[in-house]
């Protein structure tokens, strides 16, 4: 049996990885994926602590995050396809028109 | 009748909607004036009756709260819709119903033909509704509304004629001044208010201010409070250093200078001041800032009003030196006598105003007292009206102004020592004499204008019969303060009235000091004979030697240019204060970090910027994720703290 | 398992907007004349549905496990949301004609989410917090880039997208750390086993991961720079809809799961300092930042952060004053800037034109009743009395001095007197400015409703703060 604390620290190691992405990718794509990526820590989290209390929430809670995150995902697309044909670029230091 | 004091309220409340819903549709000046007139008029009589009824009453039995409605009441704090009749709001209301009533009539005249008639009365009624309620209100947030809605009408009044010139801009800069120095006055207000509510879990002033006296507190809280309060008075008052809105204010039609800005809506800071007069009494330091700033303004303002050549300028800063007369009794602890200048300078103030309206009116709207002259000839009822309210104002006697003057100069001497008598009587001086350097270059000498253009003609009856009501209270109003030396004790009728109001705060200040009748006469003959000689002098300048005038002027040209610019004062705030705050959110927040950070852009304006911008570019991996990277940095931030405070 | 039938009046209004999404999008999808029914077919539901919350506003319930709870509150914020939404959707009508951006799932995504933010502000359990916030978010982002064809919209779009979505991670991770310590994601059972006291640090943590997700959502200094691009980007009526009802829906998912712990000792000692500090952040940097904007839309936007700011306040206080005043204050806040986004929608011009500050000048004399509504807004933006933010402020200020915390309520008003500043600047330019203005308004009479009721709102909400009040506090 692997204690908890492993999959804890996995998880918070996979989260902060994601955030290090979102932050340094240029590439939309890359970015958005880094995001999955935080949410699979805490879907990780959230399974290593359900299978710690033998409690099924946590499980279910996952099943919600994966529903919602292939939403994310098809709205996601479509938002960078939309702003790819009219700037045909996904670099996002070069979508700045809005600012100040 | 008390029991209907909301009526009072509600008529002015009603004239407004009317007049502001359907005035466009009217088109009638006699009717828009008309209703907006009566409605302030049956307010008045209300206050009337009401004030007649309390008369009778005994002295422990006139001050009744009359409540209307609960407005708002949430978790142990209660704010109705309540007020306090008691004899120093019914002073108050009967002065702003009163000399407001007649404004209006005035208006009625000096206004026709203008093409937003209907708004003006709309304007005026809604601004007596909110100073009604100032006044009347007996707890601290319907005060603060009040406040707040005499300020945003003085705003749209100020602005009226938006599309004027005025002084070196426009009449709606004049309007926007007026607005931001109020509100950096209100600030003061509402700390004030959130302290008294923090330590005494309450707004209401019957159930705040008898605790103040044998309150426990620390000495820090009340002067925190009183000082906090009077920053709020400074700025609806124009004291120092908040007075520079009121000149500008001019920038509105005259009877909007007599009503807003000479005789009610100024006086608001010291209806404040006297009405919490128990915290005041509880904070000696703060005492003293009152008493010194009023000193000060009232002098300065003087100083400054000896040059100006505008008419509305000249009586502008005689506002701004007199409300400094009233804080020097507030401070000196005699509020009586302050209320009692209220009055009596609401009635020569606004006669004042409403007879430089008139002569700008027969002068085809000219201000420069420099293209007057011999006027009293061509406007004699206005003359007279006008010499009456000047001799009112310089401290005649038996004229209004100089009993309430007179009292305060007394009080002064009494309570606060010789210095402020001083000043207070060298300021008497210079008012006497640029008082009537104004009549002498209005109303006499040679006529300075020209004659094929200019026709100067008596106004109508609609607006000389209020300048004549106003002059008869301007003679007869001192009355009612007779000085104590003369009639004893209890002659004092206004300061036995209003004794009760101010009981607890006067037992508080108690001055041990006792001053013989001998000196009193003496101060009092003293400024009499200082007032009729300076009389005696600007009236020697002005109409027989006018060369002097311009010789002094010559010969102190520094001093004569300071003064006439009134020393410099805008231009200092403007860099000190307005251009560094503009700076700081344009250059360093607005350009600096939205910017220089964001879009990396160095344009090395200043070195300091050059040098954060190009060390924090490395943040510029693209736009949406420096935002990102703030988000991170705060919340890694925030989670080490949180960790450490474990 | 005690489903019982009888219960479903109390959860009526989300079964009913789940139908009238569904009706909508075959409404949308086999009848011809979908454009002229669907508009007024989501007005009319919404409608009915803010009455029926307000009609069962006495009716406390729970459901599905105490997944859901209704009345009191709850209904006073669906009352919010669905009211809310009917004006947006009134203002939309014409709007998306004038930009040439119709297309009918407008209506439809709009109504989900709505049904989103009822699904947060029902919560009992994390999960449907977490539901209803994804709701409502996916809607915005879609919403927010509705017009594709333009680049301003593409950006807005985009940067919402990815910053709202890093903000979910957050929320996520914050939901576990908070699982993880508590074993429970019901709401009420979570703050009988946080035992904040012990060495709970991970639900602090997390407790506070999902606040900064949350402060996100609500425009909170510092998770507040998405704001001005996305509501400068974003279809006008879409930024009505994000900034008062969508920020309503925010708050009322942090006043359900983070103000119940203020109280408890540790919490409150770790979490008060932050959220204070926020609120400060986001009243000084938003208000002073604000001065130099030209865009009216963006300076709205930092108008939003600085209100956020002192909503926090109301929260930092964490007493019941304190969230009666947040509630209140939101109302207030969401009438009024759905009322001057309703007015900018109407004035805007195609192609993003007459949105500069400047364009305004003149406006006072040549549209009179436009014109005196904005500066109506303004005035309330600005919270004068009496119109309705200045009880909101009030309200949680005097919270704030309750729970001792005198300096916020001060920095507060200092805020609140720079506010003054550029809120002013928009009524000067229109009454006092010199030329003529230089464009002509197509009217709406729809908006023109909608932007009338919300005036209606803040001005009785100004005289008559106590009764509101009253009603809010009652709960």
């Amino acid at each position: 049996m692997i204690p908890l604390e492993y999959y804890l620290i996995l998880s918070a190691f996979l989260f902060v990885t994601g955030v290090t992405g979102v932050i340094t990718r240029r590439n939309a794509i890359v970015v958005f994926m880094s995001i999955e990526l935080m949410l699979n820590a805490a879907n990780l989290t959230f399974v290593a602590y359900s299978s710690f209390f033998g409690d099924v929430v946590g499980q279910l809670f996952v099943f919600f995050v994966m529903a919602v995150a292939a939403a994310e995902v098809a709205i996601g697309l479509a938002i960078i396809i939309a702003l790819f044909r009219n700037k045909e670029t996904i670099n996002i230091d070069e979508i700045n028109i809005l600012k100040w | 009748m008390t029991d209907y004091i909301y009526l009072a309220v509600l008529f002015p409340l009603i004239g407004f909607l009317i007049n502001g819903l359907f005035g466009s549709k009217i088109k009638n000046e006699k009717i828009t004036g008309g209703i907006g007139t009566a409605m302030v008029g049956l307010s008045f009589l209300v206050v009337l009756f009401s004030f007649i009824e309390t008369l009778g009453l005994p002295a422990d039995k006139r001050s009744r709260i009359v409540e209307w409605f609960t407005w708002l009441e949430a978790g142990g704090l209660k704010a109705a819709a309540a007020y306090q009749v008691d004899q120093l709001s019914l002073v108050m209301s009967l002065v702003v119903t009163g000399v407001g009533f007649l404004i209006h009539i005035y208006s009625i005249g000096y206004m026709h033909g203008d093409k937003a008639f209907w708004r003006f009365f709309a304007y005026l009624n809604l601004f007596i509704f909110a100073m009604m309620n100032l006044v009347l209100a007996d707890n601290f947030v319907l005060l603060f509304l009040g406040w707040e809605g005499v300020g945003l009408c003085s705003y749209l009044l100020i602005g009226f004629w938006y599309d004027r010139k005025f002084d070196k801009g426009t009449v709606a800069d004049a309007s926007k001044k007026a607005f931001i120095v109020n509100r950096i006055g209100d600030f003061g207000f509402l700390v004030a208010m959130f302290f008294i509510f923090s330590y005494f879990h309450s707004l209401n002033f019957s159930e705040v201010l008898p605790l103040v006296a044998n309150s426990e507190l620390k000495p820090w809280v009340f002067e925190a409070i009183a000082l906090f309060m009077f920053l709020g008075a400074t700025g609806k008052s124009a004291q120092i250093p908040l007075y520079v809105w009121l000149p500008d204010a001019m920038a509105g039609p005259t009877p909007v200078s007599a009503l807003i800005h000479a005789a009610t809506m100024v006086t608001a800071g010291v209806y404040l001041v006297a009405r919490t007069g128990i915290i005041f009494a509880m904070a000696p330091t703060a005492m003293m800032v009152v008493a010194i700033v009023g000193l000060c303004t009232a002098f300065f303002a003087a100083t400054v009003g000896l040059v100006q050549n505008d008419i509305k300028k000249v009586l502008a800063y005689s506002t701004v030196s007199q409300l400094g007369y009233m804080f020097l009794a507030l401070g000196v602890g005699a509020f009586s006598s302050g209320i009692f200048h209220v009055m009596t300078h609401a009635f020569f103030k606004a006669l004042l105003f409403l007879g430089a309206g008139s002569v700008i009116h027969g002068m085809h709207e000219q201000q420069d007292i420099q293209h007057y002259g011999g006027l009293k000839k061509y406007m004699p009822k206005t003359y007279i009206t006008f010499m009456i309210a000047t001799i009112a104002i310089a401290g005649i006697p038996p004229f209004a102004g100089f009993f309430s003057k007179d009292e305060i100069l007394w009080m002064s001497y009494a309570n606060g020592g010789l210095f402020f008598w001083i000043i207070g009587a060298v300021t008497s001086l210079m008012t006497a004499f640029y008082m009537f350097r104004l009549t002498s270059l209005t109303f006499e000498g040679k006529e300075r204008f020209d004659k094929h253009h200019v026709h100067p003609h008596e106004s109508p009856n609609v607006m000389v019969i209020p300048l004549m009501i106003l002059a008869g209270l301007s003679i007869v109003g001192g009355w009612v303060g007779l000085p104590k030396v003369f009639v004893g004790e209890s002659g004092n009728w206004l300061d036995s009235w209003l004794a009760p109001i101010f009981k607890d705060a006067t037992r508080k200040i108690a001055h041990g000091g006792f001053h013989s009748h001998f000196e009193e006469y003496l101060l009092m003959t003293l400024t009499v004979i200082g007032a009729v000689a300076s009389i005696m002098l600007a009236r020697h300048i002005y109409i027989k030697r006018p060369q002097i005038a311009k010789d002094v002027a010559e010969s102190f040209k520094g001093m004569y240019k300071t003064l006439y610019n009134k020393y410099f004062v805008d231009e200092f705030y403007q860099k000190t204060i307005i251009d560094p705050l503009v700076g700081l959110s344009d250059k360093f927040l607005f350009r600096f970090t939205d910017a220089k950070l964001i879009d990396g852009a160095v344009n090395g304006t200043a070195k300091v910027v050059s040098f954060f911008s190009a060390h924090l570019r490395k943040f510029q991996t693209g736009v949406a994720q420096f935002y990102a990277a703030v988000m991170m940095i705060t919340i890694v931030g925030a989670l080490f703290w949180i960790i450490l405070s474990f | 398992m005690d489903f019982n039938l009888s219960d479903i009046t109390g959860y009526l209004p989300l079964v009913i907007l789940a139908a009238v999404v569904l009706i909508s999008l075959v409404i949308e999808m086999y009848i011809k004349s979908a454009p002229k029914i669907l508009p007024w077919l989501t007005v009319i539901s919404f409608l009915g549905l803010s009455y029926q919350s307000l009609l069962t506003i006495g009716k406390p319930g729970s459901f599905f496990n105490n997944m859901l709870a209704t009345g009191g509150h709850v209904n006073i914020f669906w009352f919010l949301f669905n009211f809310g939404g009917a004006v947006v959707a009134l203002i939309t009508i014409d709007y998306l004609k004038k930009t040439e951006i119709y297309h009918g799932e407008y209506y439809i995504l709009l109504q989900s989410s709505v049904l989103g933010m009822m699904l947060i502000a029902g919560a009992k359990d994390l999960i449907m917090v977490f539901v209803g916030l994804e709701l409502m978010s996916l809607t915005f982002y879609i919403l927010a880039g509705f017009a594709r064809k333009r680049l301003f919209s593409n950006e807005a779009a985009l940067k919402y997208f990815l910053l709202g979505a890093f903000a979910t991670g957050f929320i996520v991770y914050g939901l576990a750390l908070i699982y993880g310590s508590s074993q429970t994601l019901n709401i009420d059972k979570l703050y009988e086993h946080f035992t904040f006291e012990s060495k709970n640090i991970v639900g602090i943590i997390g407790l506070f991961l999902f606040f900064a997700g949350f402060a996100f959502k609500i425009a909170s200094v510092p998770f507040h720079m998405w704001v001005p691009d996305v509501y400068q980007g974003a279809p006008t009526s879409t930024t009505a809809l994000m900034s008062t009802v969508g920020k309503a829906a925010a708050f009322s998912a942090l006043i359900i799961v983070v103000s119940p712990a203020f109280g408890k000792e540790k919490a409150t000692e770790i979490l008060t300092p932050l959220v204070a500090t926020f609120a400060t952040l986001s009243m000084v940097y938003g208000s002073i930042t604000a001065i130099m904007q030209t865009d009216i839309k963006r300076m709205l936007a930092y108008s939003s952060i600085v209100h956020a700011g002192y909503m926090l306040i109301g929260l930092a206080a964490g007493n019941k004053e304190g969230i009666d005043g947040v509630i209140f204050y939101l109302i207030a806040y969401s009438f009024m800037n759905l009322g001057a986004f309703g007015l900018i929608s109407v004035l805007e011009g195609k192609e993003e034109k007459n949105l500069a500050i400047s364009d305004y000048t003149g406006l006072g004399s040549k549209y009179p009743v436009l014109a005196g509504l904005l500066a109506l807004f303004m005035f309330s933006l600005t919270g004068i009395p009496p119109f309705a933010a200045f009880f909101g402020k009030y309200y949680v200020f005097m919270a704030a001095i309750r729970a001792d915390l005198l300096w916020l309520a001060i920095v507060g008003i200092a805020a609140s007197a720079i506010s003054l500043y550029f809120y002013l600047r928009v009524v000067v330019v229109m009454y006092f400015g010199k030329d003529e203005s230089k464009f002509e308004v197509t009217s709406s009479n729809p908006a023109l409703t909608g932007i009338i009721v919300s005036a209606l709102l803040v001005i009785l909400m100004g005289v008559l703060p106590g009764s509101i009040i009253d009603l809010i506090a009652k709960f």
